[in-house]
């Protein structure tokens, strides 16, 4: 008994013990918190990143403070920070959170883009009313070269463009005025040349995205410069693929000009696949609602009647046209979702107009959900079946719908740019590559859980894509970082903490 | 010996509130100290809770209890992937109870009781990595039971009370895990209800098979205290999106389950009591705490799907001396939450509890009481998978580690 006294007396005492002393609080077996990490091999002393938009942290259909402060090498540059990299990252910021810029007092690129949701039926993106304060013009940011060379626009062959800034070629088209307002001289500076000067010990190239980009946003109305050996781009229009070969001799001088420095270290970023950008999966082929009644009405225009018997009666006629493709081009509306007719410079001529409803195999550009099915103001020209709403009336045109033979064209460069970057990487032990292409399709198809939170690829509610559809949100950007951490941590045999993207913005609403 | 624990006791009001689901097993001064076993013991009014049939064994006429508990919690979360931690800044759980048992006859006593089952006080820092899931709670739920003991034969006894049940909550959380509005202020919704009653039932057993010898059944029944036309306050909502989600009234029901109890007490000699209590806890009717709003906010889905769950738990008493008399006792709690379901708000783990208590006897008719009371929770690694994001399930994970202490008084005065 004198024990069984004694055990209690201890018990007692040791609950007392601990409500006095709170020693019993809890703790982790390995807490997060004094992680302080490590930058393992890599030098992270000086750390300069290049690139297009998505480097500049260009989100919302513009470039805008906030977007900025959240790019994806500023998460890097602070991560880096925190392990002792270099604390003085430096970005070309903007003036303000409106995003547009002004060119000699003008404004030249619209403000970002917010959701309003005042009719909760149709939400739909606006851009943020307000002047802009964001000068690119003498914006007295020019003299210096700044750590993240992101500019929006760039394509692979304009990092090493001189002049790219030229601020008398702004309004011609000719430059480029996001990097008119930071370029160490605007008149003469490369993006490469103000980025390599730096020497930087550290580097992240993220380049080419628009090389097919600018194709594909614009519906393929640009030309597939595959082939081409114009090697100085002076035959190449804005919204043209570049030849993956003048592609793979841009990029090696690009890298070669930020290794000048043997020693230099760096992560080079692929090519992710357009069909994972919300830009292009948000609209469905088939996205238009009809009944019975308005498909019979449809179908009933004698326009309509005329084209399908046009397409029957050619076949067999017609050089090379088939029963198959007048099956595929024959107009037909039902009950239920209907895809649009869309032009498709592909189909045989037989003299009809070269159109046909939409399949699984086309993608419809996000802008197009503005319109579609509303009515066509503008149409003069109206081509079967009569009628003016915009894909059943007035077929959807080249730009509004990426057709199978232009996807087919964004693959094979982005393939072969991936190929050329792949063996960038190989080629220098000093260079990891990060796999942006995989990212994205993983964000496109299960979504990425980071823990916290996940984000998606569905537009508007995914939290990865901001409202232009192309670019990410800070979320999606912090997500990214950390994967690029990840990278670096592998590749370097370092310990660099990520971030928590759930403490990131998403979209904003109005 | 009294005021040196009043001294300490008063070193302990530090810092905060419970963790853990929200059954707050403190219903008893003398039963804390021996592992909030009861259901078997025949000491003290505390029985008018812990079963009911116990009263008419009570030695005197009149016993009269009562008590407050100070709750010290704290629960920690962190995400090894997203490199985040968070901790919570729990307010001080101060649970309170107090029995009366009169003894009318032989055969019949009647008494009264008032008691918090359940409540739960939880803050984390607003705004924290799982604010789309609660940024604080606050639920309270007062048991006022008027109850009866009757003795069938002399070693066999019953005992019956109503219950009602008046209950309060307070609850904040975002609307999402992104939207802000024009300021970039989070989104959130705050839901307020009180005075929400409901009426249950507290019976138990006693048999007295040999002086020595006591056992005991209890049942307290389910409650659902049904939230209906409470506030719903939305806070820093968009401009575009003001005239859908106005300030509103919500309903929600909050199931407060039902719990049997088993359990022997004996006396292994004339200063040593042991005792043994089993509790089932009903859990799985908490499905969930869905919640719908009379806005464009709809029904918010909020899956719990608890299981059913024991506790084992075990008490010593010994009497030292005339005037002390010492506790100690220890139980095995397990969670009801299974994988998938572990919210922050009640992110809980297996834990188990070691208790300690003393009576100091004032007078002959007065006695003081003190209980302490550490819970160790297993650390552990869990998510709630449920979380419904525009169509999406999304899943929020972490580290969970919890402790709580509490330090309890109280006065018996019987007659």
């Amino acid at each position: 008994m004198i024990l069984m006294k004694n055990q209690i007396i201890k018990l007692a005492g040791v609950a007392i013990a601990c409500a006095v002393v709170s020693a019993c609080d809890a703790e982790f077996d390995n807490p997060i918190s004094g992680n302080t990490g490590d930058s393992g091999t890599a030098d992270l002393s000086k750390f300069v990143t290049i690139g297009d938009s998505i480097t500049a942290g260009y989100a919302d259909g513009a470039l805008y403070l906030a977007g900025q402060e959240n790019s994806y090498p500023a998460i890097l540059a602070q991560q880096f920070a925190v392990v002792g990299g270099d604390a003085n990252f430096t970005q070309p910021l903007v003036s303000d959170n409106l995003g547009g810029l002004l060119a000699g007092g003008n404004q030249i690129t619209d403000n970002r883009l917010v959701l309003d949701l005042t009719d909760p039926t149709s939400p739909s993106p606006v851009n943020l009313t307000g002047t802009p304060t964001t000068e690119v013009i003498g914006s007295g940011l020019n003299g210096t070269a700044f750590s993240n060379m992101g500019v929006p626009g760039a394509k692979s062959f304009h990092l090493g463009a001189p002049g790219y800034g030229d601020p008398a070629g702004i309004l011609l088209g000719l430059s480029n005025p996001f990097f008119t307002r930071f370029a160490s001289d605007p008149a003469t500076a490369t993006m490469i040349g103000d980025a390599a000067v730096q020497a930087p010990s550290f580097f992240v190239l993220w380049i080419g995205n628009n090389d097919v980009l600018s194709y594909a946003t614009t519906g393929g109305v640009g030309t597939d410069q595959l082939g081409n050996t114009d090697y100085t781009f002076a035959s190449y229009g804005s919204n043209d693929i570049t030849d993956p070969i003048a592609f793979g001799i841009v990029y090696s001088g690009l890298v070669g000009a930020l290794t000048a420095n043997p020693a230099a270290q760096g992560v080079l970023v692929n090519i992710p696949d357009v069909s994972t950008l919300p830009y292009f999966t948000t609209v469905p082929y088939n996205a238009i609602p009809l009944d019975q009644a308005t498909a019979d009405y449809l179908n009933s225009n004698p326009n309509t009647i005329a084209y399908n018997a046009g397409l029957q009666a050619a076949v067999g006629v017609a050089p090379g046209f088939t029963q198959e493709e007048a099956d595929a081009r024959t107009i037909n509306f039902v009950a239920g979702q209907n895809a649009p007719i869309i032009e498709d410079e592909t189909l045989t001529n037989i003299g009809a107009p070269l159109i046909r409803q939409a399949t699984a195999n086309d993608l419809i550009i996000l802008p197009v959900s503005g319109y579609l099915g509303t009515e066509n103001a503008n149409a003069v020209d109206v081509t079967p079946p009569a009628g003016l709403p915009w894909g059943l009336g007035t077929p959807l045109t080249d730009g509004d719908v990426l057709i199978p033979s232009e996807i087919a064209a964004i693959d094979t460069a982005r393939a072969a740019f991936n190929t050329t970057i792949q063996a960038a990487a190989d080629a220098d032990a000093n260079l990891i590559l990060v796999d942006s292409a995989a990212i994205m399709q993983e964000i496109s198809t299960t979504g990425i859980d980071y823990g916290t939170g996940a984000i998606n690829a569905d537009y508007a509610t995914g939290g990865a894509f901001s409202l232009d559809g192309v670019h990410p949100t800070a979320r999606g950007y912090a997500v990214v970082a950390n994967r690029i951490i990840d990278a670096i941590n592998t590749g370097f045999n370092a310990s660099i903490p990520a971030v928590n993207p759930g403490d990131y913005t998403t979209i904003f609403v109005q | 010996m009294k005021i040196r624990i009043l001294v300490i006791a008063s070193m302990c009001l530090s810092t905060s509130a419970f963790a853990g689901g929200y059954r707050v097993a403190l219903q008893g001064q003398k039963a804390l100290g021996m592992g909030h076993t009861g259901v078997a013991m025949t000491d003290s009014s505390e029985a008018v809770f812990f079963n009911p049939a116990a009263m008419t064994f009570l030695e005197n006429d009149m016993d009269v209890s009562g008590g407050i508990t100070l709750i010290d919690s704290v629960i920690k979360y962190q995400n090894q992937t997203a490199n985040v931690a968070a901790e919570t800044d729990n307010p001080m759980g101060t649970p309170v109870s107090f029995y009366i048992s009169q003894r009318e006859n032989e055969k019949l006593s009647y008494g009264l009781g008032i008691y918090t089952p359940y409540g739960n006080a939880v803050e984390w820092q607003k705004d924290w990595a799982g604010s789309h899931l609660v940024n604080n709670i606050e639920l309270h739920a007062i048991y006022i039971q008027p109850t009866i003991s009757y003795k069938l034969s002399d070693d066999f006894s019953v005992g019956f009370g109503p219950t009602i049940v008046s209950g309060s909550v307070d609850f904040n959380r975002n609307l999402s895990t992104s939207l802000i509005d024009a300021n970039g202020d989070r989104s959130n919704v705050t839901l307020k209800a009180s005075n929400v009653t409901a009426i249950g039932y507290n019976v138990g057993f006693l048999v007295k098979p040999s002086n020595d010898l006591s056992v005991g059944i209890s049942y307290r029944s389910k409650v659902v205290l049904n939230a209906r036309d409470e506030s719903a306050d939305f806070a820093n909502i968009p401009a575009s999106l003001q005239a859908a989600y106005f300030d509103t009234t919500f309903n929600a029901d909050l199931v407060l389950p039902a719990e049997l109890t088993v359990g022997v007490s004996y006396n292994l000699n004339s200063d040593l009591v042991l005792a043994l209590d089993i509790n089932r806890t009903y859990w799985s009717a908490y499905e969930n705490l869905d919640v719908q709003f009379n806005n464009a906010a709809g029904t918010s889905l909020n899956p719990r799907n608890y299981n059913d769950a024991n506790i084992v738990r075990l008490g010593a008493q010994y009497a030292m001396g005339e005037d002390l008399t010492l506790r100690a006792g220890m139980y095995f709690d397990n969670s009801p939450i299974g994988d998938g379901y572990y919210t922050p708000e009640t992110a809980r783990a297996d834990s188990v509890g070691y208790t300690a208590g003393a009576s100091y006897k004032v007078s002959k008719q007065m006695e003081l009481d003190f209980s302490f009371l550490m819970l160790t929770f297993d650390e552990f690694n869990g998510s709630y998978d449920y979380y419904d994001q525009s169509g999406t399930l999304v899943s929020f994970s972490g580290d969970y580690a919890s402790s709580v202490t509490t330090i309890g008084f109280g006065l018996n005065y019987k007659y």
